[in-house]
């Protein structure tokens, strides 16, 4: 039973600028310029990429196999390359998919490649087509429900449930003010929290227009290595990756909230990472999280499942400040989802992002403090989580995946 | 390295239109029939916790076609990762989740039913950029008319050798009970079959079909849990080649040939032709057997009518199951092969059984004139 055949690493990182419209550039060169930036960023070439993972999703922009055009600029032509996708955790699962590619000794190099382009689709169309034809598609309005919002008004009182989510939301704002390569940054301050509870236009029921992530056309490319080539390209400190999980649920998604409501997929696959990686008290052990949130109500509710927290511990968190840049444990520093969504590369972004903050690469939202752990979270599907775990430093305990 | 195995194998029967039964419960069956053969479970602590899954979101008319299928193939909470090209790669990737010690077993589904949308040449249309080659109409069928013709010009490939393979496939189809189309077939029937795509006539071409299959895959460590007779996936690359056709040459088998090569290397293959035993190869259209035997080193380039003629496919034992040309799904036809080398291999194919199978080579393809090739190396 496994023990990690060999270490990988993060080597380089390129991002696209992120906007709602790139009329500029078509998918092809959108995707090029990330290979570009991320070979830079990695001090490699094109022969130094033994292995090219693409993933986004294919109803969104309506084109069959896109890997395929995609590789006039991908740098594919010539290479062995995987198409890997899984609905808004694609990013995430490029990451865990290098990682088991680089760590089973058959590629030394791989770079995994995640993009969208929504602007040339229908986003919650195409959200929407994801539900089963017979029972669910008449039902579904996209990735856009109150539902977790009804539920946190129910637990924590409508007023306390409110403000926490718009504080959370501001918050998120201000740090993606900090990033210049955020899609959307308003400059939201907390004094406008109260006439944003009633003046951004409500979506779905308590859903509102500033909760709800953005619609973004991007590309974000990360280069991984072997400890070996890790040494040998060592422009940047590699980031080490420690362990991922990806954990998927049935379809039906009126079964993640019956009376009684079934474990998330955030906390299962959470549960499972810490307790095989030896971690008791996670608030305390990462110094940074970059979290897949597509909402503000999801993002708060999420951060009690992300770190096994119970009752109120995470608004609690929220009304201190405590997941703020300067708080016990940093959220989003880069704006997360809210801000910046290019959807097949959103979830690709987190642990890029994540990665950036070791490196001390992260450019103006770099956080003025050591990182040295990161935990980077995917998510996709009918709840579907995927969670990363990166380090600065190789000195943690080998883990046997046979739990 | 650490060795990975095919425990089992389970595989639908292939039809033109599955109507009376959606893609769930035929995966559930495959599923059902797997863990009828091994007794596998998907335990939290001894059962499979990672699933590689194969369908496509425009065949599948479904953003995220794998989130349809997540309670059939045990996905509920467990990990799940979808191959979005043709299936034989899901198993290059799972060989590489078990090598890199991550998983000790791993769950491989597929499932393609081409019936459903109104034409399989609308949706390969849509893999054509939106604006220089999808406005021309092209898809997978006249892309490979241009290379049939290409082909033609280059090895002097001629009807009757054509019809030779096409009727080949059908009579190994017959031995086969879950090959889509049995029809006996001679060799004037194909060789004025109705013009399909000058020069690929109607017969030349693989039948709409749907199916799904299933593979359980351990390390070395679990594999006999499971069997007693293990197959080991000992080879395995794939490779991409040009978008445009006009930057390609399109009988080089660029793509295949370098897919080949690492495939051969891993395996240990220095003499494909001398060390194979069987080939299950991803001929959708019938001038691709000749031409993808080339690629893979049966035949010398161009010589691939010649090949015919000599009854190379006899002699290699190519396509026992009668191949893409007896109707397979194009997402899973190359999962289809390695799911017959498997049988092979194992001695329980039944009437198309072949004696001394000891090493087999699966091939397959995905995009227009075969942009990307996949090569796998299976092993008694």
């Amino acid at each position: 039973m496994g023990k990690k055949n060999r270490n990988v690493a993060i080597v380089g990182i390129g991002q696209t600028e992120y906007s709602s419209h790139k009329e500029y550039q078509n998918q092809v060169e959108m995707v090029n310029e990330a290979v570009r930036a991320a070979l830079a960023d990695a001090g490699m070439t094109l022969d130094d990429i033994d292995c090219v993972i693409h993933g986004n999703m294919e109803l969104f922009e309506m084109i069959h196999q896109p890997d395929l055009w995609h590789s006039l600029g991908s740098g594919a032509f010539g290479k062995p390359q995987f198409r890997i996708t899984t609905g808004g955790t694609t990013g995430a699962t490029l990451v865990c998919a290098a990682d088991n590619l680089v760590a089973s000794g058959m590629y030394d190099v791989v770079m995994a490649i995640g993009m969208e382009k929504l602007q040339e689709g229908n986003t919650t169309g195409g959200i929407t087509n994801m539900a089963d034809p017979l029972w669910m598609r008449h039902f579904q309005t996209g990735a856009l429900t109150s539902t977790t919002a009804n539920l946190m008004m129910a637990e924590f009182g409508e007023e306390r449930a409110r403000r926490a989510a718009m504080k959370h939301r501001i918050m998120i704002d201000k740090n993606a003010c900090r990033n210049p390569r955020a899609h959307r940054r308003f400059g939201l301050d907390y004094d406008q929290l109260e006439d944003l509870m009633v003046s951004s236009p409500a979506i779905v029921g308590d859903l509102r227009l500033i909760h709800m992530c953005s619609q973004s056309d991007g590309a974000c490319v990360i280069i991984f290595a072997s400890d070996e080539k890790a040494a040998k390209f060592s422009k940047n400190p590699p980031v080490w990756i420690r362990d991922h999980i990806s954990v998927h649920k049935e379809e039906q998604l009126s079964n993640s909230f019956s009376w009684e409501p079934p474990e998330t997929t955030m906390h299962y696959a959470a549960r499972k990472l810490f307790e095989r990686n030896g971690i008791d008290n996670p608030v305390e052990y990462f110094d940074v999280f970059e979290m897949y949130d597509p909402s503000s109500w999801w993002g708060v509710d999420w951060l009690r499942e992300f770190f096994l927290l119970e009752g109120d511990e995470h608004i609690k968190m929220v009304e201190e400040g405590g997941w703020d840049q300067n708080g016990k444990l940093p959220v989003n520093p880069s704006g997360g989802v809210t801000a910046t969504n290019p959807i097949g590369a959103t979830a690709i972004l987190r642990p890029a992002e994540a990665a950036l903050q070791i490196r001390g690469d992260a450019g103006p939202h770099q956080l003025q403090r050591p990182v040295r752990h990161a935990l980077a979270s995917g998510f996709g599907g009918t709840m579907w989580t995927v969670l990363i775990m990166l380090e600065k430093d190789l000195n943690w305990q080998e883990v046997t995946h046979s739990d | 390295m650490k060795r990975v195995a095919i425990c089992a194998v389970a595989q639908h029967k292939i039809e033109a239109d599955i109507w009376y039964k959606r893609y769930q419960g035929m995966l559930l069956d495959i599923l059902e029939d797997l863990q009828k053969q091994t007794g596998f479970t998907f335990d939290e602590n001894t059962g499979v916790k990672n699933i590689v899954s194969c369908s496509d979101d425009v065949f599948d008319a479904r953003t995220i076609s794998n989130n349809g299928v997540a309670d059939a193939i045990g996905a509920h909470y467990r990990g799940e990762e979808k191959i979005a090209q043709e299936g034989l790669n899901a198993l290059g990737y799972a060989m590489a989740m078990i090598r890199a010690g991550y998983d000790d077993l791993v769950y491989v589904a597929g499932h393609c039913k081409e019936s459903q949308p109104e034409s399989r040449n609308m949706c390969a249309n849509l893999a054509y950029d939106p604006f220089y080659t999808r406005c021309l109409g092209l898809d997978y069928l006249n892309t490979a008319g241009l290379q049939a013709r290409a082909y033609g010009i280059k090895s002097g490939i001629t009807e009757e050798q054509l019809a030779k393979v096409v009727v080949r496939a059908r009579q190994w189809a017959l031995r086969n009970p879950y090959a889509n189309e049995q029809g006996q077939l001679e060799l004037g029937d194909v060789m004025y079959s109705p013009m399909l795509c000058d020069p690929i006539r109607s017969l030349h071409a693989y039948p709409v079909s749907d199916g799904a299959v299933g593979l359980l895959l351990a390390s070395e460590d679990r594999a006999y849990e499971f069997t007693d007779r293990p197959v080991w996936i000992t080879g395995f690359g794939n490779c991409m080649d040009s978008f445009f056709l006009g930057d390609r040459d399109l009988v080089s088998n660029h793509a295949l040939s370098k897919a080949a090569q690492q495939a051969y290397r891993m395996a240990g293959i220095n003499n494909p032709a001398a060390d194979i035993d069987l080939a299950e190869v991803m001929d959708c259209y019938a001038y691709q057997q000749p031409l993808w035997l080339e690629g893979l080193g049966f035949c010398q380039q161009g010589q691939g009518g010649r090949f015919i003629d000599e009854c190379g496919p006899a002699r290699y034992n190519v396509n026992l199951s009668g191949g893409m040309l007896a109707g397979r799904p194009l997402m899973i036809g190359g999962l289809y092969g390695a799911v017959e080398a498997v049988l092979q291999l194992k001695g329980q194919a039944g009437e198309h059984q072949a004696a001394d199978i000891n090493r087999a080579v699966v091939q397959s393809t995905t995009g227009g004139a075969g942009q990307f090739h996949t090569v796998v190396v299976l092993e008694k």
